[in-house]
């Protein structure tokens, strides 16, 4: 009896609590309403808030371009660049014969680059010298303008330049920072020879031809030979009202393919460097050389010969042929230390039947505190027959930038 | 002043050869689009474009190795796995060269040339050129491990070169740590 009671309430309960837990049609209709809404809602809220992000993002990256094109800007935006280079020299040299010892220290060079890029195309760049520290009346430097030039792009392998440009010869002509090349002194052969450093004026082009192979062709103003003077060096007017009576005409062809390694070769023509003064005296230059770097050594060699008219003879005995070379091994002990050896020799009156060379040995270090900041240390031996080499040390200090 | 027939054969020559350089050649302009490189480098997939910002650390770290004060908040970079791309600009002697680096697994794949606008060292895009850096990792001095045969002259556009490939090798260590034995990232 108890047991039935119970049943029959149990059964009560899950009737009530049947009835309780499943609303009616009408309720869940009214339910979902309800949840349709909320979800209405907070769809909108979600939209709202995904605007918002998205508008923030857009925000923040416009903020951010800002920031960084205002802090871009003066580096980005500045079409006139500066830059230059310098190098003091001390020089303890003896002479063989004991006469004119050299003792003294000298600010060799102070050089200031100017360049201003007009277009993407279009550039002009400018080098501004002061030589000995002092120029002037009776002083023993000079201020020279060793380039200024229009450069142009006529197409993406073909450039043009006109204006007064460096001669594309040898190695150390167009590129002579201080801490790009070895020995405290320029080498003899491309200063007594070539002679660098050697500008004229005029057009040039320049490009490539193929991978790794690019001419450069230049028609310019020549070199003078005032009476007396037989060496090119002496020839350079250094495009100051210079005489352009007989211009003169340069090409160069030079091969890059190989990593490290550049051969090239030059040669200039001379129409008449008396220019129309007395008898005409016509000289052609051939110039060679060899650059080639592999890991820590390096070694570059150079060969450079002017074959002049016999008149020439007339002002010096067999200034006819000019000839120099030199062959210079290096090698970089550390990123910072480097040491080289370098012969050379050169002549300014090898047609003649007399020894007249001068031969010169080469011994030094590089120290580079940057770079771009160079300490320089050598040793010379230089020879000649008629016992006026000079021998010592010279020491510089040198920076680009 | 041009009488002699040295100025005429100089004339003739300068016309032939001014014929023989081939436009095709380009020593200077774009190379390559930014785009065109990422898709070259991660085909036939999909790289992440990522941003690595440039926090007060980063941007130190980043100086020393350009040796030039280093502007801008954030570098964008694109990364599939562990390989990451970077277009990156250094200035060679005047103008800025643009370069593409690709790091795989905290190593040099590629460098690659995207702009030249020097007068001068445009070999540097070359692809024996660029195939030196392949393999370089970092050292402790945050330099390039391997030595790179350079050019005569254009000395700037190396350095420039090997400057950008050492950033990039930098920034990848940055957003790929590596692991130690311990599993913590150094």
């Amino acid at each position: 009896m108890k047991k039935q009671l119970l049943a029959a309430f149990i059964g009560l309960n899950i009737t009530a609590v049947a009835q309780a837990a499943t609303p009616s049609a009408e309720e869940m209709w009214e339910i979902i309403q309800q949840q349709q809404e909320q979800i209405s809602t907070l769809k909108e809220q979600l939209s709202n808030n995904d605007s918002r992000i998205s508008e923030t993002e857009i925000i923040a990256e416009a903020t951010i371009s800002a920031v960084e094109q205002i802090s871009l800007a003066p580096a980005a935006s500045s079409k006139t660049t500066l830059g230059g280079y310098g190098e003091v020299h001390y020089n303890n040299l003896e002479k063989d014969d004991g006469i004119g010892d050299k003792n003294e220290v000298d600010f060799h060079r102070f050089v200031l680059f100017t360049s201003h890029q007009f277009t993407d195309s279009i550039r002009f760049f400018s080098e501004l010298e002061v030589e000995h520290s002092i120029a002037g009346d009776g002083q023993v430097g000079e201020v020279e303008l060793e380039q200024a030039f229009i450069e142009w792009d006529i197409s993406a392998n073909q450039s043009a330049k006109a204006g007064l440009f460096l001669m594309p010869i040898g190695i150390i002509n167009e590129t002579h920072e201080p801490n790009t090349f070895y020995g405290t002194e320029r080498n003899n052969v491309e200063k007594y020879i070539i002679p660098a450093t050697w500008w004229e004026a005029g057009a040039a082009l320049n490009g490539e031809l193929a991978q790794g192979l690019s001419y450069d062709i230049a028609a310019h103003s020549g070199l003078f030979m005032d009476d007396g003077e037989y060496k090119p060096r002496d020839g350079r007017q250094k495009v100051g009202k210079a005489k352009a009576d007989d211009m003169a005409f340069t090409g160069r062809l030079k091969y890059t393919a190989i990593p490290g390694l550049e051969l090239a070769t030059s040669v200039q023509r001379q129409n008449d460097v008396r220019q129309g003064e007395g008898e005409g005296i016509s000289g052609t230059l051939i110039e060679t050389h060899l650059a080639w770097q592999k890991n820590d050594f390096q070694l570059r060699a150079l060969y450079a010969a002017w074959d002049f008219d016999t008149a020439i003879n007339d002002i010096k005995q067999g200034a006819d042929e000019q000839t120099g070379f030199y062959i210079e091994p290096s090698y970089k002990l550390t990123d910072k230390i480097g040491v080289f050896a370098r012969f050379s020799e050169y002549d300014n009156t090898a047609g003649s039947s007399v020894d007249s060379a001068v031969e010169q040995f080469d011994i030094g270090i590089n120290y580079w505190l940057h770079p771009n900041v160079v300490f320089k240390m050598d040793y010379q031996d230089q020879d000649n027959n008629s016992g006026t080499g000079s021998d010592g040390f010279n020491i510089g200090v040198g920076f680009s930038y | 002043m041009f009488n002699s027939a040295y100025n005429r054969i100089f004339f003739v020559g300068l016309l032939a050869t001014t014929l023989l350089a081939s436009p095709l050649l380009s020593a200077k302009g774009v190379f390559q689009s930014g785009p065109d490189f990422f898709a070259e480098v991660f085909a036939p997939h999909k790289p992440q474009s990522k941003v690595l910002w440039m926090t007060a650390d980063i941007r130190q770290q980043a100086e020393k190795i350009l040796d030039r004060p280093v502007v801008g908040l954030r570098v964008r970079y694109h990364q599939l796995d562990g390989k990451t791309a970077w277009i990156l600009e250094e200035i060679g002697k005047e103008m800025p060269i643009t370069i593409g680096v690709v790091i795989n697994q905290h190593k040099i794949a590629k460098v690659k040339i995207l702009a030249y606008r020097e007068s001068r060292g445009g070999e540097v895009r070359y692809p024996a050129y660029m195939a030196q850096y392949e393999g370089a990792v970092l050292t402790d001095q945050r330099k390039l491990d391997k030595s790179i045969d350079g050019i005569t002259g254009a000395t700037l556009s190396v350095w420039a070169v090997n400057k950008v490939a050492a950033l990039a090798l930098y920034y990848h260590g940055l957003v790929n740590p590596v692991e130690s034995t311990n599993g913590q990232s150094k």
